[in-house]
């Protein structure tokens, strides 16, 4: 069987030799591009450092980022000298510490005097405990963990473990200890440094606490749903404002998610790229008239039209923006202009071909009953193309709204902006997130919004390209 | 029969007339929202701007002036700046065209998991869907700004912020392009017993590579432009160059740098149409 197939496939080779000729030719090019592409993939790859990935790439970083993006956590630090005095802050900041007198914040409970009523106890989210006494600090009840650990100061005044000679390196997993620090950090979620003149505790929890209300809102015992039902109440829970304004001055003026600020910045990017979208059909359609053979004559209008276009395109819209910003300064017309003048060039250049590409009949057809130009252009083009240039508006409204965001971060203000601002900051991480996700949700809304209305304006959430 | 049409047409010239009615009606619902959208963008623009609107028309031309004016001082010994930011302009162009390559193979890759006629499992489409809506909706400044952030001043924040976008970008269309071609190679390569890798190696992807090619061609154009603003964040190559000359107020040297943009992304332009049309024919 297998033979005959190949005395088969012999006799075919024999009858068309020229066919078998061009697919080996054909087979070897690609073989050659192929290899080629393979060549390029791997100087690209040293000259570009994807090689130093693993030595770049710090994953304690990249775990302390995330860890943050999700969670918060309470500091407490205790001083050496006066053992007493212990704060317990959110996030470390000194705004925000808990138990103030000024603030009537109550100590949360998981900070609590121990059973011999000498230390004081933080106990973590793992039941793990950390006692600190006035000098020692005592570590018990972790899983995991077969014993319990005690680090204190030597005469020196430096902080050590104590019996850690004896412990191998088995049980001392998770300390980290330094000539001035022991550090425990079992897992990411607790951490326990002692240094020579403090203690310091960080408790994490997930979730992003104070996202509706910060710390020091009057609204900050209840939860959203809470707050929102007592607007409906006659109580006032302040006296100088009613419940429905204070919910929501609360929320804008929230000062760890500034939601006020982020959405007005929110509302700038999407300014910059509906308004530019609009700039850029409302400059492109005359001119893409002008642009089209079928319509203007003039050769030399087309051309310079048409170089036009690509100028305006080819100059990108980060150098666009650029030269507005010196303008304008920052602020949504920066954007508006430069996505504006960027598309201008796009779109002109999408709808001149559009409409040369139009059925001449049509016009034809209108041209017969004795209409002037004006009329011809109106009835004969416009219906055809309507379609299109609604659709590729729609189309280059999703994209803009990125383009926003980055014009944004190049200093127009709005979202980017903002998302640099808390990037550099360096802590922030939670700020971070909310404005990826925001970006990410508003972008996502932009796009089911134009194929939503190119769906009911022309039928087709496709891209008409002509 | 033609006894009928009297009162016919009276009908139909009612229907016109409602119809005639409801279209103007909605088209002018749809003048006014753009208006209002107009009106309420300007206030929110006028707000938040720094500069006001008309000082900021009339000082449009001061700074292309400016560069202008600072390069005709320089004369002749102009070019040879041009020149000095090729080099930068080269790793712009390879972080470009490095991290398309790249994005190209993923999102085959993508396409591949997410188009019906190949994949049955509706799970595995339906995740392949989400991945690529959320790897094409971030804008690469966001990925790039994170990773610069975590892995330091380099290059490859901006090759990985750039993969990921565009493996999404381009998965979607590679996988409109699988599912819109035809079947019946696949049916006859079936019809003789070939397996999935088979189906796939001679019947789809001879139909869609040149469409993939094209897509891939017209995305390194954007690619350019995008890895050039992720330099002005600190991902190297021209943009980075740019911005620093920007900020020590070199006239001269930011145009060079421009025209050596410019010039590039309208050469990428003509040259990606001309591959476009060599590849999927006149007008596709």
């Amino acid at each position: 069987m297998s033979s005959s197939l190949a005395i088969q496939r012999e006799n075919i080779r024999k009858l068309f030799p020229d066919t078998f000729k061009q697919a080996r030719k054909s087979r070897l090019r690609g073989q050659i591009i192929f290899f080629l592409v393979l060549v390029y993939l791997i100087v690209g790859f040293f000259t570009l450092d994807v090689v130093d990935i693993p030595k770049k790439w710090k994953p304690q970083n990249a775990a302390m980022f995330v860890l943050d993006t999700y969670a918060h956590k309470d500091h407490v630090t205790m001083k050496w000298e006066n053992h007493e005095d212990i704060k317990i802050a959110f996030e470390g900041n000194y705004r925000s510490v808990y138990g103030r007198d000024n603030l009537d914040k109550s100590i949360p409970d998981w900070f609590y005097k121990n059973s011999d009523n000498v230390g004081n106890v933080v106990e973590f989210n793992n039941k793990g405990k950390a006692i600190l006494y006035k000098d020692k600090v005592e570590i018990v009840n972790f899983p995991k963990y077969e014993r319990d650990f005690t680090i204190k100061l030597n005469s020196n005044g430096k902080p050590y473990l104590v019996g850690s000679e004896d412990l191998v390196i088995e049980d001392l997993k998770g300390f980290r200890i330094t000539e001035n620090r022991v550090e425990f950090r079992p897992t990411l979620y607790e951490r326990i440094q002692v240094y020579p003149k403090k203690v310091e505790i960080h408790r994490y929890s997930i979730g992003w606490k104070y996202f509706w209300f910060d710390f020091s809102s009057p609204l900050e015992p209840y939860t959203f749903f809470e707050a929102l039902g007592l607007t409906f109440s006659n109580e006032r829970v302040v006296p100088e404002m009613s419940n429905l304004k204070l919910f929501f001055t609360e929320i804008k003026d929230n000062d760890a998610f500034m939601h006020g600020r982020v959405w007005w910045a929110m509302l700038e990017t999407i300014v910059m790229a509906v308004l530019g979208t609009m700039f850029a059909t409302v400059m492109a359609l005359p001119l893409s008239f002008l642009a089209a053979y079928n319509v203007t004559p003039i050769k030399t209008l087309r051309f310079m039209l048409r170089r036009l276009f690509d100028t305006l395109r080819g100059i990108d819209f980060l150098i666009w923006s650029l030269i507005f910003l010196r303008a304008f300064g920052p602020g949504p017309f920066t954007g508006i202009f430069a996505i504006g003048f960027t598309d201008t060039g796009t779109l002109g250049k999408l709808y001149s071909e559009a409409i040369e590409n139009t059925e001449k009949k049509q016009q034809e057809g209108v041209v017969s009953t004795g209409a002037n130009k004006f009329l011809q252009h109106r009835f004969g083009i416009i219906p055809q193309i309507l379609p299109i240039f609604v659709s590729q508006s729609l189309y280059y409204l999703e994209s803009n709204t990125r383009g926003a965001v980055i014009i944004g971060a190049m200093g127009a203000g709005g979202i980017g902006l903002q998302f640099l601002g808390a990037l550099a900051t360096g802590n922030d991480f939670e700020n971070v997130a909310y404005m990826a996700i925001l970006v990410l949700a508003v972008v996502i809304f932009m796009d089911r919004l134009s194929a939503w209305l190119r769906r009911i304006l022309i039928g087709s959430d496709q891209l008409i390209v002509r | 029969m033609t006894k009928a049409l009297p009162a016919n047409l009276e009908q139909i010239e009612v229907n016109l007339k409602k119809l005639t009615n409801q279209r103007t009606r909605s088209s002018l619902l749809g003048i006014a929202i753009l208006i209002l959208i107009f009106f309420g963008g300007t206030l929110v623009s006028l707000e938040a701007n720094a500069g006001s609107f008309g000082r900021g028309i009339a000082n449009f031309f001061n700074y292309p002036r400016d560069l202008f004016v600072d390069t005709f001082e320089m004369g002749w010994k102009y070019w040879p700046r041009v020149i000095k930011y090729i080099p930068e302009l080269i790793i712009t162009l390879n972080i470009a065209l490095f991290s398309t390559s790249i994005g190209f193979i993923l999102a085959i890759i993508f396409a591949i998991f997410s188009s019906r006629n190949l994949i049955r499992n509706k799970r595995v489409i339906q995740f392949t869907k989400f991945l690529m809506d959320v790897t094409r909706s971030f804008p690469t400044l966001i990925i790039a700004m994170v990773f610069l952030y975590l892995m330091g001043k380099s290059s490859l924040p901006a090759v990985i912020a750039i993969t990921i976008h565009t493996a999404g970008a381009l998965g979607k269309l590679f996988t409109e392009a699988i599912e819109n071609c035809d079947g019946k190679p696949i049916e006859g390569l079936s019809s003789v017993g070939a397996t999935w890798t088979q189906k796939i190696r001679f019947s789809v992807l001879p139909q869609v590579l040149p469409l993939f090619l094209s897509y891939g061609i017209l995305r390194l154009e954007i690619n350019v432009r995008e890895s050039t603003i992720l330099g002005f964040v600190g991902a190297g190559g021209i943009g980075e160059m740019l911005a620093a000359l920007i900020q020590w107020n070199y006239g001269a040297d930011v145009l060079a740098c421009m025209f050596l943009l410019v010039g590039t992304i309208i050469a990428l332009d003509y040259l990606s149409a001309y591959w476009r049309h060599k590849l999927i024919g006149a007008n596709q």
